[in-house]
């Protein structure tokens, strides 16, 4: 597997933290899923924070602190820096926010703030969309991982763009590619595997399901199929059918 | 001095945000602080004066996706 800034993962699965129905269920999850990496964010003090961080040190995971909602370049800096002294990581997940209803990245705040934080000494996870022109920017400006999206964070809705996807992954052969957010299901999972990236990043598709440490084992599994399939030369498809019982030998009945 | 802290207009002892954060009971709280828009780190926070009027985040970690 494609290390991320030089760390290898024990496996592809980077799990969210929020949304679940108790600090409990979140910790069963994230057991079950064995996920390689937690994404936290950073929110007003309201006297919880301290027990949720113990919560997370607690994990075997690598932090990944977002910028989520932030909706300007400098919005998105100032949390990266704060998330940094308070997390202790360089790592950061760049979300910058362009329209609040689809949730998608803003391409021209979100190249300020990469090109920013990279000079900054970051090592800078952006969200970002299957836009490959954006994706050669964000690479130029420093990144060495880039995150497109499956579909609209929150939405469920799978790998919405395979044609963009696939292209996309074709395009940036040698650099680490997660699918980060709009996944639902398992098996959306083991497509963006099989189609070669190199890591998902979900969160609602298991806090949000009526069982998410039943989930978050499904989506383990799935992802580990995934990559073991995508690895192992898949057949090319085709369009006429091809008897796989050998046609030689059949009886004369 | 009404100070804004998190969003909220507080009337404050504190000069610094070391001292803001002593008066919050958060002295020892695993937070990170910024001034008016400002990522302050906390080395700086105890020589980081506080004026009339300044807005302070206080964030702490919390769950995210």
């Amino acid at each position: 597997m494609r290390n991320f800034y030089g760390v290898s993962l024990r496996n592809p699965f980077m799990l969210g933290t929020a949304q679940y129905p108790s600090p409990a269920i979140l910790e069963e999850a994230f057991r079950k899923s064995d996920a390689a990496v937690a994404t936290v964010s950073l929110r007003r003090e309201q006297g919880q924070g301290q027990a949720f961080w113990g919560i997370i040190k607690s994990l075997d995971v690598h932090v990944l602190p977002n910028t989520a909602g932030c909706y300007s370049a400098r919005e998105a800096i100032t949390t990266a820096h704060m998330a940094r002294e308070l997390f202790e990581t360089n790592w950061i997940k760049l979300e910058v926010i362009g329209h609040g209803d689809t949730l998608q990245p803003d391409p021209f705040g979100l190249l300020e703030a990469a090109e920013a934080l990279v000079a900054d000494g970051f090592e800078v996870f952006p969200y970002t969309t299957e836009d490959q022109v954006l994706g050669q920017r964000l690479l130029d400006a420093g990144c060495q991982v880039l995150m497109p999206w499956g579909a609209p964070i929150g939405s469920g809705l799978g790998l919405n763009n395979r044609y963009g996807l696939t292209s996309y992954r074709a395009a940036f052969p040698d650099v680490p590619l997660v699918i980060d957010a709009g996944l639902g299901l398992p098996s959306h999972a083991a497509d963006a595997l099989e189609m070669g990236f190199d890591a998902v990043l979900l969160n609602t598709a298991v806090a949000q399901a009526g069982d998410p440490v039943k989930m978050a084992e499904a989506f383990a599994m799935a992802i580990r199929a995934g990559q073991i399939g995508g690895t192992a030369d898949p057949m090319e498809p085709r369009e006429m059918a091809a008897p796989s019982t050998p046609v030689i030998g059949k009886a004369w009945l | 001095m009404k100070i804004e802290i998190n969003g909220e207009p507080r009337e404050m002892e504190a000069r610094t945000i070391s001292e803001a954060l002593d008066e919050l009971g958060l002295a020892d709280a695993k937070v990170a602080t910024a001034l008016n828009g400002d990522f302050v780190p906390k080395a700086l926070r105890g020589s980081q004066t506080l004026r009339d009027g300044d807005k302070l985040e206080v964030l702490a970690p919390m769950q995210g996706g």
